[in-house]
């Protein structure tokens, strides 16, 4: 028991020594660490309080200059301009009320402005300007500079800010660029330098980073004020690059103002063998320029609310029953399934399918007709023959290889595809069995069948092509490792010559024959004829009653419940090379609507005559050649 | 008077809640509430003047962690003593776990995530490592310590988790737990020499386990001791430590106005390098004060681990009380650019819900050992008694 006792006593007595042996090592360990606090806080206190406060070293970003945007010939649509600033450091500003209303003398700064700057301050660091506002007048820059002293974290600064020389003319295609918003921020610090823009429409956004270009350093050092005691090395970064569209700014801008008599138009011109679009219009338009220098929330609303949408490029995503200028793909349709250019219909005004009675526009009839007849007169009676003889496939299959029912794929963002009904489609999407009275209606480019006008002028193309032209309206990127984006010619639709010819003949009747629905429009002078139909889409149902009484005139209608015009052409007639669609919003007929401003357009098309004239070369001139 | 008390103790050798709750330490409780008010002001200030997110969420956890703290010292240190094995056989499982997951998955792997919180099982291994030590040398007599074969098993028991950790691979945490089981050998009784011996050893095995080495594992351990071979790792860090330590001065640039932190020049300001933001703020004096506080925990510990009557408490507060002071020692001397950057936080002032719950844990038994300092434990077990 004793010696258990001992025992215990004598590990307790080492445990105790030895523990008393850790404690003293720790006091030591740790006077060791308050030592090294000594040394840095106490002794080398001044070297690190001149590291920490004089000598940062920053690196600075040189945002690179944006590529420009030129059309087919080298007009500028896209260029940068000198621009100055103010910029504000937060963190250097005690009251940020009071600087406020010291820069407003200078400078307007309403509530959205400030509520705009106080969210992007409490976004970034502190330390990295905002900018307050742009696109200062000398005047507005040297009072600024003058008052400096009572506006302390307030600098001026001068960057590059995008100009528009087009403005609304071309602002569906090339976009704006605007400020940076929080969701696309990814981490590329060139992102949050003030001021910076980035696409976000139209070309500017699709082909952003190519015109972005990258960024280069400057490593500087700083004091703690952030001003710059020197640049100790320098990298330059690389410009952005040039990007060349196929659009003649000329003609887009005869395109447009044309349109401009109306209240809402759309208009395609292009090139019917590779593709490129020379003019590609929507009226109203708006201007690019505010959205870069930063919209107002009033300016913005009245955007959106607008009744005839500014914002929406309605060539590519306006979506419009086609009317009668969907015949032709029920001909070819017709004749693909055997049924020749000379099936003659008989129509007396009318046709009856079950117990429903389907109308001719033209009340009394049009007697006898074959397929150029029926095109040439846009008779719907024979239309209906061969439609309920081919069935809805078989017409959607063909409107498909015209590229109509899906998006073409135009280099744009926002394009819409519309719609071709199939019998699986209205099953599918309506959960209804198709009725043999739809094919008729959709024969006649009513009922399900929407397209937009890019599709029209599309399946126009490639009726006077015979090939599966693809629309686009970039060319190429110049600069540094220029290179024409490769487009492969487009591949032969699969349809027999001698269709395409009958149906091609038939538009010309069209326009220039002495019944055709368009002759008032005929092209007089000598090879530079077009050919064309027209197209008008009703957007209300007439009643039984009203066609009773009389159908009611769309000049006598509100203009909302008017039918949409519609023309589609090629030019010219012989040795076609343009293609144009025209839609005209609540127009009336397209003959009376639509087919004077495609004349017109024609017309001019072919007097410029783009395709004709030399584009800009797209690589630099004089390499791998030899004088 | 009090002999009598200790003749009831003696006899009866269970406590009522009451005379436990008496005899908690309320001093040490006050200074770990210090510490960890410090910590959280720091988080206020890291956070540029504001509650969230770190100092309202540090706060519940510390709420939380004081909680677990309480029941473990209010556990009896007997059924501490049984549990001592199981808990380390427990730890040990969940680093071959991790292990396995971590060869499943994505290489480096250290964490178990239980939902709601995210287990690191090294931190769990370090306070079961110290109870398994302390309770294998209970069991031996100081003869027993003297005689080599009874070291084998405890240098298995320490070495088996250090090896584990170090395939994570964590060499920091490794050697704190070979350190922490260096300071339970010592205090056990082990002779100096075989400490000599060892470390002579495992000196010798260098060259030979270095050979047999990948050269990325060579490269990992290189940047390891020499961080400023790579500049803008931790070697930026350490930098930017140092001046914000030493543009601090004396008395501080003043809470809130640490420009090094809140321009963040700063790296992890509100986890490793908290002690540089509260010096960088509050000066020489603030740094020198947080460590006063911890330096008053230690004495407390040390006191705690004398004053037990029983050799399984002594081990367990001395163990515990040096793993504190590592953690300690090591995030102060790695702020200071003393030693390299090993990512070790302070304890109870970093921001982190493991590291927090682990060290208020420890400090339980810490606690426990002195509510039940006057309880003995057989030399040979409990079950002796029986």
């Amino acid at each position: 028991m004793s010696e258990r006792r001992n025992e215990e006593q004598g590990r307790h007595r080492r445990f105790t020594r030895r523990a008393a042996m850790l404690a003293g090592g720790q006091v030591l360990l740790l006077g060791a660490l308050a030592g090294r606090m000594y040394y840095l806080q106490v002794v080398e206190a001044e070297k690190y309080k001149l590291l920490a406060e004089d000598n940062r070293i920053n690196i600075r970003l040189l945002p690179p200059p944006r590529g420009q945007i030129v059309d087919r010939f080298g007009t500028p649509l896209a260029v940068n301009r000198q621009n100055y600033r103010v910029l504000l450091v937060s963190e250097q500003v005690r009251d940020l009320d009071a600087s406020f209303d010291r820069l407003d003398r200078i400078v307007a700064l309403d509530a959205d402005d400030r509520e705009r700057i106080r969210g992007e301050i409490k976004r970034k660091r502190n330390f990295v300007p905002v900018t307050v506002k742009e696109n200062l007048s000398w005047e507005q820059v040297s009072r600024i500079e003058v008052n400096a002293p009572e506006l302390p974290g307030v600098s001026i600064d001068v960057g590059e800010t995008r100009h528009y020389p087009y403005g609304d003319v071309l602002s569906h295609i090339v976009g704006y660029v605007a400020a940076v918003s929080e969701k696309e921020l990814t981490g590329d610090p060139l992102l949050e330098l003030p001021g910076f823009r980035v696409g976000k429409n139209g070309v500017e956004k699709l082909h952003d980073e190519e015109l972005r270009g990258t960024a280069g350093t400057s490593q500087i050092e700083v004091n703690a004020l952030g001003r710059m005691i020197k640049e100790l090395s320098r990298q330059d970064g690389h410009p952005g690059r040039e990007v060349v569209l196929t659009i003649d700014a000329g003609l887009q801008s005869y395109v447009h103002q044309r349109l401009a008599n109306e209240q809402s138009a759309s208009a395609v011109v292009m090139d019917i063998d590779n593709g490129e679009l020379l003019a590609l219009s929507s009226v109203p338009s708006y201007d690019p320029k505010p959205f870069n220098i930063g919209l107002s929330r009033k300016q913005w609303l009245d955007l959106v609310n607008d009744p005839l949408s500014p914002l929406s490029n309605k060539s590519i995503a306006g979506t419009y029953a086609p009317g009668s200028t969907f015949k032709m793909i029920v001909a070819l349709a017709g004749l693909a399934g055997g049924i020749g250019a000379d099936h003659k219909v008989y129509c007396p005004g009318h046709m009856t399918l079950g117990n429903h009675r389907f109308h001719c526009w033209k009340r009394g009839g049009h007697g006898s007709l074959d397929l150029e007849g029926a095109i040439q007169q846009s008779c719907d009676v024979w239309f209906y023959d061969v439609s309920k003889r081919v069935g809805i496939d078989r017409i959607a299959a063909m409107a498909r290889r015209f590229g109509l029912g899906e998006p073409v794929g135009i280099d744009l963002p926002g394009e819409r595809g519309g719609t071709m009904p199939t019998k699986a489609w209205k099953l599918a999407n309506l959960g209804q069995h198709w009725q043999g009275g739809e094919t008729l209606v959709n024969a006649i480019g009513q009922g399900f069948v929407l397209t937009t006008p890019l599709q029209l002028a599309v399946m126009t193309a490639r009726i006077a092509s015979g090939r599966a032209v693809v629309p686009h309206v970039t060319r190429g990127l110049r600069g540094a490792g220029g290179v024409e984006l490769v487009r492969p010619e487009a591949p032969k639709l699969d349809i027999p010559e001698a269709h395409l010819d009958i149906v091609r003949a038939a538009m010309d009747a069209v326009v220039n024959s002495a019944r055709g629905t368009a002759r008032g429009s005929a092209i007089e002078e000598p090879g530079w004829e077009m050919a064309g139909k027209t197209g008008t889409s009703q957007v209300r149902r007439i009643t039984k009653a009203e066609r009773a009484a009389g159908v009611i005139k769309n000049e006598d209608l509100p203009w909302r419940r008017r039918d949409h015009g519609l023309f589609v052409a090629y030019a010219p007639v012989d040795k076609p090379r343009y293609a144009c669609a025209v839609v005209v919003e609540h127009g009336g007929g397209g003959s009376s609507a639509a087919a004077p401003i495609a004349k017109d357009i024609m017309l001019e098309t072919q007097r410029r005559d783009p395709l004709g004239n030399e584009p800009l070369p797209l690589v630099a001139q004089g390499a791998g050649q030899k004088a | 008077m009090s002999m009598l008390d200790e003749m009831h103790l003696r006899r009866n050798p269970s406590l009522t809640l009451g005379q436990k709750l008496w005899s908690i330490n309320w001093g040490l409780i006050l200074l770990i509430a210090l510490l960890a008010g410090f910590g959280m002001a720091m988080l206020y200030s890291a956070a540029n003047g504001s509650f969230d997110p770190w100092a309202s969420r540090q706060a519940m956890r510390f709420l939380l962690g004081l909680s677990v703290l309480l029941v473990v010292a209010l556990i009896d240190i007997r059924l501490w003593f049984r549990l001592a094995y199981p808990i380390y056989l427990l730890s040990l499982l969940l680093l071959v776990g991790v292990e396995v997951m971590g060869s499943i998955g994505m290489g480096a792997q250290r964490w178990i995530d239980l939902g709601i919180i995210q287990l690191q099982p090294s931190e769990v291994m370090k306070v079961a490592l110290v109870l398994a030590l302390a309770r294998y040398f209970h069991g031996l007599t100081l003869q027993d310590v003297g005689r080599p074969h009874y070291l084998i098993p405890p240098v298995f028991l320490a070495f088996a988790p250090a090896a584990l950790v170090l395939r994570q691979p964590d060499l920091g945490t490794a050697l704190m737990l070979l350190m922490v089981s260096g300071a339970v050998f010592f205090a056990a009784g082990v002779r100096w020499w075989k400490f000599a011996l060892v470390i002579a050893a495992v000196g010798g095995a260098v060259p030979l386990v270095w050979s047999h080495l990948h050269t990325y594992q060579q490269k990992r351990v290189l940047t390891f001791l020499d961080p400023e071979s790579d500049p803008l790792g931790s070697g930026y860090h350490i930098m930017q430590s140092k001046i914000a330590l030493g543009s601090g001065g004396v008395l501080g640039k003043g809470f809130l106005q640490g420009s090094q932190s809140h321009l963040n020049f700063l790296p992890e300001k509100q986890t490793d390098f908290i002690f540089t933001m509260l010096a960088e703020e509050l000066g020489m004096v603030g740094g020198l004060m947080l460590m006063a506080l911890f330096l008053l925990v230690f004495i407390y510990g040390f006191a705690i681990a004398m004053r037990s009557r029983n050799h399984f408490g002594r081990l367990v507060a001395l163990g515990v009380t040096v793993n504190l002071f590592l953690y300690v020692f090591i995030n102060i001397a790695m702020v200071t650019g003393l030693i390299p950057v090993v990512g070790v936080p302070l304890p109870l002032v970093s921001y982190g819900g493991t590291a927090m719950l682990a060290v208020l844990f420890s400090l339980g038994l810490l606690i426990s050992v002195s509510i039940h300092r006057d309880i003995r434990i057989p030399r040979r077990g409990l079950r002796d008694e029986a």
